[in-house]
């Protein structure tokens, strides 16, 4: 947190993000738990698979996204 | 509970047992207060859910979660909407993440006009899917060649379907029904056609182990009515199996003596 950024400078740069097949821009440096709230869903109730991986749930905080991933943000609907 | 539907009649899947043979879809209903109402009246333990994008720009909209509560009912994803193997492997993986939960629902279909099962696919994604660890429950054909293949190969369930995928037509090829049921060693479920809770009485009658139905509810006049009439169903039909049901005979054979009558 903070000025704690391991040595690097912290810069607020747009990252483009392809969600869901849309191509988005965050300012960055962004994990994928930030992500997640930013796009106001709940982390409990979707699943992220990132350039075609999943990412499990618990290390939503550790992954940082880069500039050109890929994410999918899925959840359960009705179905037969 | 009478007594007659006991837990001891429970099927097994995956190491767990349910006391309702009667799988129902969460799909193609009107709204969410439905979905929940209807499982709720079908008594239903294990409910069929599909995995799809959310909706970025509605990310607050209710979710199938808030009225049909994982925690309640097993939640068993399904691949609609998957043609190949890569499709449904990906979906499911996606699925046990956010279920936490390894038992799924296999359906690779063919295009319409009639959905079928399209088997080489199937195979090849159930073949997959096991290799990952999933365990598959797979709809498939009507072909006992092709039900035993899948079980051999490590299914957990065989689901062949009874009609085409929301025909409601019922079960049009008994026989076969009957004889993939006869070769099996998992749980066998007619899954698809079931159109009037008639149909799933028919289906557990020839001795199915559970039933799985979606339409014949959700575009009922009355879903959550109808849900409560395949429950019936379904346990009418599973009784009628259990007590084994008297020989068909060609003449008439009176119900009442025929002798000591008054003269």
């Amino acid at each position: 947190m903070g000025t704690d950024n391991g040595g690097m400078d912290v810069i607020a740069a747009a990252l483009r993000l392809t969600v869901n097949g849309e191509d988005r821009e965050f300012a960055g440096p962004l994990s994928v738990l930030a992500l997640v709230e930013q796009l106001g869903l709940d982390t409990r109730k979707v699943a992220v698979e990132l350039n075609r991986e999943i990412v499990p749930r618990s290390t939503y905080a550790q992954v940082a996204l880069r500039e050109g991933d890929a994410l999918e943000i899925v959840h359960f609907i009705g179905g037969g | 509970m009478d007594g007659y539907l006991a837990k001891d009649d429970a099927w097994h899947v995956a190491g767990r047992a349910f006391g309702s043979r009667l799988i129902v879809g969460t799909g193609k209903y009107k709204d969410l207060p439905t979905t929940a109402a209807a499982i709720e009246a079908s008594g239903a333990e294990m409910v069929t859910v599909a995995v799809r994008r959310v909706n970025l720009s509605d990310p607050k909209a209710p979710m199938l979660q808030d009225y049909v509560s994982p925690s309640r009912y097993t939640y068993l994803p399904n691949t609609a909407g998957c043609f190949t193997a890569d499709d449904a492997v990906r979906t499911l993986r996606l699925a046990r993440e956010a279920g936490g939960w390894n038992l799924v629902k296999l359906e690779v279909l063919g295009p319409p006009p009639t959905l079928y099962p399209d088997m080489p696919a199937t195979f090849e994604a159930a073949a997959a899917l096991i290799k990952d660890g999933f365990e598959v429950m797979v709809y498939c054909a009507d072909d006992p060649i092709a039900a035993k293949r899948l079980e051999d190969m490590g299914c957990v369930a065989i689901m062949p379907l009874g009609a085409p995928i929301g025909s409601g037509l019922g079960v049009q090829n008994p026989l076969m029904i009957q004889m993939i049921i006869e070769n099996a060693k998992v749980p066998v479920l007619v899954d698809a056609g079931v159109g009037t809770a008639t149909d799933a009485a028919f289906a557990m009658e020839l001795g199915c182990d559970a039933v799985l139905v979606n339409s014949a509810i959700a575009h009922a006049d009355d879903p959550v009515l109808m849900a409560r009439a395949m429950k019936a169903g379904v346990e009418a039909g599973r009784l009628a199996f259990r007590a084994g049901r008297m020989p068909r005979r060609a003449a008439a054979n009176p119900s009442s003596p025929t002798t000591g009558l008054i003269r």
